[in-house]
């Protein structure tokens, strides 16, 4: 396959950045897009240009860390998968495709595709966890007994990666269906209950302090999200804050 | 509780009671004005029944007033701050890939409706309130010197629907409120915390009131047109 890339390139956090062709051949269907980019990067190498950044760590759809837009979309054209799961396949020969980073004030860029999501980090350390006595007494989590259906929402909830596609669609940078995900499934287990009024009210303040925007409830985090986490989840987290509001 | 409607899940759902609110309001609006299409009589005595009664003069349009203007100010507070987040926008972007041109343009319909409500004060209430509380007639009567004259209300009703522009303005407005409803509905119910499978059944039933309401409106303003 021969194909055009339409990069983002920006030196660093300060650079304003820019749109750069890059032509590539002989690039095989059966190729992951990352083997594509390593392919490219291989190239610029060895012409003593600079290779393009871009995040990238365990290439099988669990870490979270790939985070490209490609062609207009977080982690390509494919539905529940990451870009490292993404082939070359579901694009045709002569394709231009183009690559960017994840678009937020909350992400900012810290060079080419690589962007800063700390911001996701101090949210989840200002509530995503439960405290656990571990003084020797603790209780074993499978003795208490918990509804078929709540383990499995809460389960699901908890597949969600932290990758940031839910922001990189959303028209409004919300990052809602993340702190929804790690708000849900705590929420949804007896071990969550501790501190549940604390854990919603911090994690949607630090959300806000972000800088992130507002949810509209236009669904596009959930089409794009690759572990499909759904939008229920943020309507319980309206739930557990208007709740935890009312009690605090 | 202090400073709920500082966060973002509150102002979402401040947003979303004033829409359910004035979702209702719709409702006993375009019935009230679908009498109009089959009895005069009935019509006119509504009018006039909710343009006098004190409870509905002095508490409930003064609800409805500031329910309006409550949501349009949060809807354009809401949306100058969600596209400040945003910051550098792609170069590529396919949103119709995952979300609906509805959802995507709250904004430009909610615009469009704001406008169309300009003009309807104008032509209606403005009317009203100056027939009413400046000239002091609050009779309800064509003539207020003669009880036999009849109500005005219908009569008035039927002569703002004349005109083809304005006939033509407000079936452009009731079909971008029916594209705005089609997202608000169930947007509404998402952001007060309500998505499980009882609301998942109200799908259906939102899709019936998005167009149903605003066809209806359409409907009367055309009826009274081409019945003049």
């Amino acid at each position: 396959m021969n194909l055009t890339l339409k990069i983002w390139r920006q030196k660093d956090a300060n650079d304003k950045g820019k749109i750069v062709d890059y032509p590539v051949s002989n690039i095989s269907p059966d190729m992951s897009f990352l083997e594509m980019l390593d392919v490219l990067n291989q190239e610029l190498i060895e012409k003593g240009e600079s290779p393009v950044a871009f995040d990238h760590d365990c290439r099988e759809g669990i870490c979270g860390t790939c985070s490209l837009y490609i062609n207009g979309r977080a982690h390509g054209p494919q539905t529940k998968i990451t870009a490292c799961q993404l082939h070359m396949r579901s694009f045709k020969d002569g394709d231009t495709i183009y690559i960017e980073p994840w678009r937020a004030k909350a992400f900012p860029v810290v060079k080419d595709l690589i962007v800063d999501r700390s911001s996701f980090d101090r949210i989840q350390q200002a509530g995503g966890f439960i405290s656990v006595n571990t003084s020797g007494n603790t209780q074993d989590a499978n003795a208490i007994p918990i509804e078929k259906e709540n383990a499995d929402k809460a389960f699901d909830a908890a597949t969600c990666i932290g990758c940031g596609a839910c922001v990189a669609s959303c028209k409004n940078s919300s990052a809602m269906l993340f702190v929804s995900a790690k708000v849900s499934q705590f929420a949804l287990l007896p071990q969550g209950q501790v501190e549940a009024t604390s854990r919603v009210l911090n994690m949607v303040k630090q959300m806000d302090e972000e800088g992130f925007g507002n949810c509209t409830n236009t669904g596009a985090c959930e089409v794009e999200c690759p572990k499909g986490i759904s939008l229920e989840n943020i309507a319980r987290m309206n739930r557990e804050y208007l709740a935890a509001s009312l009690k605090g | 509780m202090s400073g709920i409607l500082n966060s973002s899940i509150g102002r979402k759902f401040a947003m979303a009671l004033s829409a359910l609110f004035l979702m209702i309001f719709l409702v006993m609006h375009v019935s009230i004005n679908f009498t109009s299409v089959f009895s005069e009589e009935l019509f006119n005595n509504l009018s006039h029944f909710m343009g006098t009664n004190p409870l509905i003069q002095g508490v409930m349009q003064p609800i409805l007033i500031i329910g309006v203007i409550f949501h349009f100010v949060m809807g354009f507070v809401l949306e100058a701050k969600n596209k400040a987040s945003r910051g550098v926008k792609y170069a590529s972007n396919s949103a119709k890939d995952n979300s609906t041109w509805m959802s995507r343009n709250m904004l430009l319909t909610g615009v469009v409706v704001l406008a169309f409500l300009g003009l309807h004060m104008y032509d209606f209430w403005v009317h009203e309130m100056t027939v009413k509380y400046v000239e002091g007639d609050m009779s309800g009567l064509i003539d207020p010197n003669n009880a036999d004259s009849g109500f005005r209300y219908y009569e008035e009703l039927r002569e703002k629907f004349v005109s083809p522009v304005r006939v033509g303005i407000y079936v452009v407005a009731f079909v971008l409120l029916a594209l705005h409803l089609l997202h608000g509905f169930n947007s509404s119910f998402q952001s007060i915390g309500a998505n499980n499978k009882y609301v998942k059944s109200l799908k259906g039933f939102s899709k019936v009131y998005s167009i149903g309401i605003p066809a209806l409106f359409i409907f009367i303003a055309v009826f009274h047109h081409f019945t003049h």
